[in-house]
């Protein structure tokens, strides 16, 4: 019987070894370890043993058993690896390849530009405010200290609907339409983006149609000091800790003293270059303390209250920041061009 | 305005600064100096030359052989294709080795078989501007009008080693549209002092009185009105120094007495004008207003109509010159004229303004008249005026000059504290510091009190009205750099967006995440853009004079201009094109504008081609109306606001594709595709387009949102396909659903919509998923059965819709 246990683990370690499946190693395990395999038929008939006989049988049958498990076991591992192998390997893909795309639209730059100067402003307590494209001459002009035939008024050659309606020129009527809401009480803290629109034929740098920003704070005691306090901290905040500002004499009728600020040129540091014609200085945005006239139209005594005012072209800004050189494309749309600016 | 840096030299002393250190100074203390030119720059080796012997070409008709001695023991000889180059002539020589501007450099060369050593130079070679060129020389060479050395460097005398200032004037500075002026400014700037012309005149013993009278009729438009009168004058050519002050500034010389007025015009500011006296016909300069239809030639050759608004200089019969606009080219001063009628006047700005409005002429005169002259230099100009003419073109000066004088000359004075200036720059300047600076602007001033100047403000200083004029000027002059930088001390303010515009930003963040860029276009559009996608009969609001046909009116869509960006990227291959805008429109409900116009904030997109693509795995899904529909519902959750979709027709959308969105009962908008028609009037190719009225939408107070706890018990699904007629809508069987399914209902959905092969003609299979939740207990198979029954009963009955057997 020994004999016969020694031959059935020959045979079954040739068909573990066989077996190149795991359906196939199944029917030896079933073949030879099943209810009804040799080894336990082998068992089974061992009563007919004598007493004598049985452990030695017994022992060899539970080590051919032992045996044969174990080599179906290792077996097994084997081919399981293998098999996940050959699926891995099955399964392989070029990583390469293009992914899915999701699609993701760009925001306007103009309206980026608008947001990210908002958000400086805002985080410096003032609040956005916005007014009508279609303004009376009154907030465009008048209330702004240019009453009708001023010569000022042909620096803004203007888009008429009636001879009282026009389309603004400027964001600044937003200031006055702000004033009179605080009914002339302070503090006025505000800066209002938005359309405008001038009689310009339009080229590389002229839009009839075009963003400003506009800002406007009035409170008992504001300086000219302050006004260069908020530009410091808005230049470095917008374009960066290493800008300097400049303020030059200029002229706006609705300030006075007026001023234009200038910012060290990012392209040369300052040292003169083809982008700050040789300057070292780009003008940024035109400013001032608010007119005592405006005050007084915005319904603020001029006695207790001053304020300043700036206004920035948001193309200007655009270009710079982007390096943009022609201002139609701004009102093109073309996918071309917006697609370039994700936001940040 | 033009500024000659040798000319200035004459009334500051500049020595020691360079034209771009002056330059920098005056920008950021006073006036912007927009570009520094440096005439001649690029010119070497020009030399004055005479010109010995002129010979035809032996080979070429239109050349000349030039023998031109230039200082050396020989001539050389020169090749001159200039038709005035002649014997003896004075002229301009670039030698051999020597350098024109543009880079050109001058070789010996030979034309047409014969040697020329140089060139003999226009004054357009040697960087003059054509139009400021006399028109003597604009067809030639140039001449010397006074007899010169040969050989010499021939740069200082056609000021060409002159640096020009550009100055980039704001409104307000028009005293610095002179020399004097900007002499003045430049002086405050540097600290120093200003040299004035101090004009001379010995008269005859004849007075002005025999030849001209004055009668002004118009005192309020024209308050003075001097006439001088000289007689036997010469007019000619002014000398090279005359010439090229007025080139330098941008002004062409005529002749000697034209030229004058001119550069006292430029020195002064004070515009004058000359007449010759014997074409002007009569002995008495009438100031009047001109009659309504009245007409003139002005000097450029126009016939202009007048009306009563406009003031004229007439010799009592007929204008001669509409005042400080331009004369008349009747009585103008040529080279036969001897006898001169020299107009100094000061004319009201607001007169002048208008005439130039209205003629729209923009003349060196004008534009000065228009801001306002200094009344107390008009009569002095005209005096230096008179001095150059004897001094230049010979003749005397009468007497007594015949005057119209009811001009005011009183300077402004204004009191200024010294608080209020220290308190509006946040500086802490001394009353000694103010009042040096004032001293530099010579402004008088004079300490009235502790804290008070009381300052004159010196009449060529028209801008100045009111103190903070002059706290401007002393932060000016103190130097907005030495200004302290502060914060202001406001009390703390709440800063930030409102809701309204959070929600701005998050429908743009909201478009742009679902794959629209954002695009900005013109508000100023046509009727005939928006009449295929408006109501007919629509009002607009239109400008008053549009510069161009396509932007004549204000837009009541956002939609047409989207579809122009659409068709110009199309037409740069770009297919698959999604885009958005956010912008206002404009309506009114009058036939003729009186009030503003309701302006309301718009939201729009147009949507091309393909909305998702990945080529290589062979996906491909076109933008349709659900694509459309899907962005808006998700808009729509975003700012949590209801919106139905209800089946409509609209101007120049497909009529079977176009739905128009509700909230509340109110239409807040439109979602459709382009009828082919319109798709095609653009170029597109199927397009769908949405609009809505974004300002309703973000004034929408949503509700705070509540949390709803997470069922504890598990729902039924059961789902349902339903035969219906095909005019049968979605949403009409949903809404049958939901109110047949009680409470009991949780959700219905459409999972398949199927009509053809199986299904009858008309007809159409809709498949439901209907969710059964009672959030209280666990739902039994008897329980949904009732309920499910309940619904297809209704559905059937409602609707004629049956279970697809
Ligand atoms: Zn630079």
């Amino acid at each position: 019987m020994q004999e016969r246990l020694q031959e059935l683990q020959d045979e079954a370690v040739k068909q573990v070894a066989d077996a190149d499946t795991l359906q196939e190693l199944e029917e030896v395990r079933v073949r030879y370890l099943g209810k009804k395999g040799p080894i336990t038929e082998v068992m089974k008939s061992m009563g007919r043993l004598s007493k004598e006989e049985r452990p030695a049988v017994g022992a060899k049958a539970n080590e051919v058993r032992g045996r044969v498990q174990e080599l179906i076991e290792e077996k097994e591992q084997t081919l399981r690896e293998a098999a996940v192998t050959k699926q891995l390997e099955e399964e392989r893909i070029d990583v390469t390849l293009p992914g899915r795309p999701v699609s993701k639209g760009a925001g306007h730059p103009l309206t980026s530009v608008v947001e990210t100067i908002e958000d400086v402003f805002t985080g410096m307590g003032f609040q956005v405010a916005e007014g009508p494209e279609v303004e009376t001459d009154y907030y465009n002009f008048e209330s702004l200290n240019l009453p009708k035939h001023h010569p000022a008024r042909d620096m803004q050659d203007t888009f008429f609907v009636t001879s009282d309606l026009l389309l603004r020129t400027q964001t600044s009527p937003v200031q006055t339409r702000t004033m009179e809401q605080h009914e002339g009480k302070g503090p006025v803290k505000i800066i209002c983006p938005g359309k405008v629109y001038r009689r310009d034929e339009d080229d590389a740098t002229h839009s009839h149609q075009f963003m400003q920003i506009e800002g406007l704070v009035v409170d008992e005691g504001i300086r000219m000091s302050d006004l260069k306090g908020i530009f410091e901290a808005f230049v470095k905040s917008y374009f960066g800790e290493d800008r300097e500002i400049r303020l030059r004499p200029s002229f706006f009728p609705f300030t006075e003293p007026s001023a234009e600020l200038d910012i060290s040129c990012a392209m040369c540091g300052g040292s003169g270059c083809r982008t700050c014609k040789g300057t070292g200085w780009i003008e940024v945005l035109g400013s001032g303390m608010v007119h005592p006239n405006v005050l007084r139209m915005g319904g603020f005594d001029p006695e207790k209250y001053s304020g300043f005012a700036f206004g920035m072209g948001v193309e200007r800004f655009a270009m710079l920041k982007y390096g943009i050189d022609d201002i139609r494309h701004f009102y093109t749309n073309d996918t071309r061009f917006l697609e370039q600016f994700t936001r940040v | 305005m033009l500024i000659s840096y040798q000319w200035l030299k004459e009334y500051i002393q500049l020595d020691d600064l360079t034209p771009e250190e002056a330059a920098e100074k005056l920008t950021l203390h006073g006036v912007e100096v927009d570009a520094v030119h440096h005439k001649g720059e690029d010119i070497t080796n020009l030399v004055t030359g005479r010109v010995v012997s002129c010979a035809q070409h032996p080979d070429a008709d239109k050349l000349s052989l030039c023998q031109v001695d230039v200082g050396e023991a020989d001539p050389v000889q020169i090749v001159c294709g200039a038709p005035n180059v002649a014997e003896g002539q004075d002229v301009a020589v670039a030698r051999v080795g020597g350098r024109l501007p543009g880079g050109m450099k001058i070789k010996r060369a030979k034309l047409r078989g014969q040697v020329s050593e140089g060139m003999i130079c226009s004054l357009q070679e040697l960087g003059w501007e054509g139009k400021v060129v006399p028109k003597k020389y604009s067809e030639g060479i140039f001449v010397f009008p006074e007899p010169v050395v040969p050989g010499m460097d021939a740069k200082p005398l056609l000021g060409l080693d002159d640096t020009i200032l550009e100055l980039d004037l704001t409104p307000n500075r028009s005293d610095c549209l002179s020399m004097l002026g900007t002499a003045y400014e430049m002086a405050a700037v540097l600290d120093r002092e200003v040299k004035l012309p101090d004009p001379q005149i010995v008269p005859s013993a004849e007075e002005t009185a025999a030849y001209i009278r004055v009668d002004v009729q118009s005192p309020a438009a024209n308050p003075y009105y001097g006439a001088l009168m000289l007689r036997d004058l010469q007019v000619g050519e002014s000398p090279l120094w005359l010439q090229t002050s007025l080139m330098a500034a941008g002004v062409r010389p005529l002749n000697n007495i034209v030229d004058i007025t001119n550069y006292v015009l430029l020195e002064y500011g004070q515009p004058l004008h000359a007449f010759d006296y014997d074409q002007f016909g009569s002995e008495k300069v009438v100031v009047r207003q001109a009659q309504e239809g009245e007409t003139m030639t002005t000097l450029d050759g126009e016939e202009r109509t007048l009306n009563a608004h406009h003031l004229v200089i007439t010799n009592g019969t007929k204008p001669t010159a509409i005042a400080g606009v331009m004369g008349g080219s009747d009585a103008e001063v040529e080279d036969a004229t001897t006898n001169v009628l020299l107009e100094a006047a000061y004319f009201d700005p607001g007169v002048v303004r208008y005439a130039q409005r209205d003629l729209g002429i923009r003349s060196d005169s004008s534009i000065r008249f228009e801001k306002g002259v200094d009344p107390n230099r008009t009569a002095e100009a005209g005096r230096r005026a008179a001095s150059l003419m004897k001094q230049l073109a010979g003749g005397e000066i009468l007497a007594e000059p015949s005057e119209h004088d009811t001009l005011h000359r009183q300077p402004l004075e204004l009191d200024v504290s010294l608080a209020r200036i220290n308190r509006a720059l946040g500086t802490s300047l001394t009353i000694e510091e103010v009042s040096a600076i004032l001293k530099r602007l010579q402004f008088p001033a004079e300490q009235t009190d502790e804290d008070l100047l009381a300052v004159t403000v010196p009449t060529r200083r028209q801008d100045i009205a009111i103190e903070p004029d002059i706290v401007e000027e002393v932060a000016r002059l103190y130097g907005y750099d030495n200004i302290p930088v502060t914060l202001p001390n406001t009390p703390a303010t709440q800063g930030g967006l409102s809701l309204e515009q959070k929600k701005k930003r998050q429908v743009r963040r909201f478009l742009e995440s679902c794959g629209l860029h954002e695009a900005v276009s013109y508000s100023l559009t046509t009727e005939e853009k928006e009449a295929p996608l408006v109501p007919e009969n629509r009002l607009r609001v239109p400008v008053a004079l549009p510069m161009s046909e396509d932007r004549s009116s204000l837009r009541t869509t956002l939609v047409p201009h989207l579809l122009d960006a659409l068709s110009h990227n199309k037409n740069r291959s770009r297919q698959h094109v999604s885009l958005f805008e956010i912008g206002s429109v404009f309506f009114t409900e009058e036939e003729e504008i009186t009030r503003q116009p309701d302006e309301r904030t718009y939201a729009a997109g147009a949507m091309m081609g393909l909305w998702e693509e990945h080529a290589w795995q062979g996906e491909k899904k076109p933008v349709d109306f659900f694509v459309l529909k899907g962005v808006l519902e998700g808009l729509a959750a975003e700012l949590q606001i209801d919106a139905v979709f209800e089946a409509a027709e609209r101007p120049g959308l497909h009529p079977g594709r176009t739905a128009v969105i509700k909230n509340g009962g109110r239409i807040i908008g439109t979602a459709g595709q382009l009828h082919p028609d319109t798709a095609a009037a653009w170029s597109l190719p199927e397009t769908y387009v949405f609009e809505l009225d974004l300002q309703y939408l973000l004034e929408q107070q949503a509700e705070v949102m509540k949390y709803v706890p997470i069922p504890r018990y598990p729902a039924v699904d059961r789902d349902i396909a339903l035969v219906v007629d095909t005019h049968v809508s979605a949403a009409d069987m949903k809404q049958v659903i939901e109110e047949a399914g009680g409470d009991l209902l949780d959700s219905a959905s459409v999972f398949d919509v199927y009509e053809g092969e199986h299904v009858e003609a008309g007809k159409k299979s809709v498949a439901f998923t209907l969710k059964y939740l009672d959030r209280g207990r666990t739902l039994t198979e008897e329980d949904v059965t009732a309920v499910h029954e309940n619904i297809l009963a209704a559905l059937n009955k409602q609707t004629g819709a049956v279970l697809r057997g």
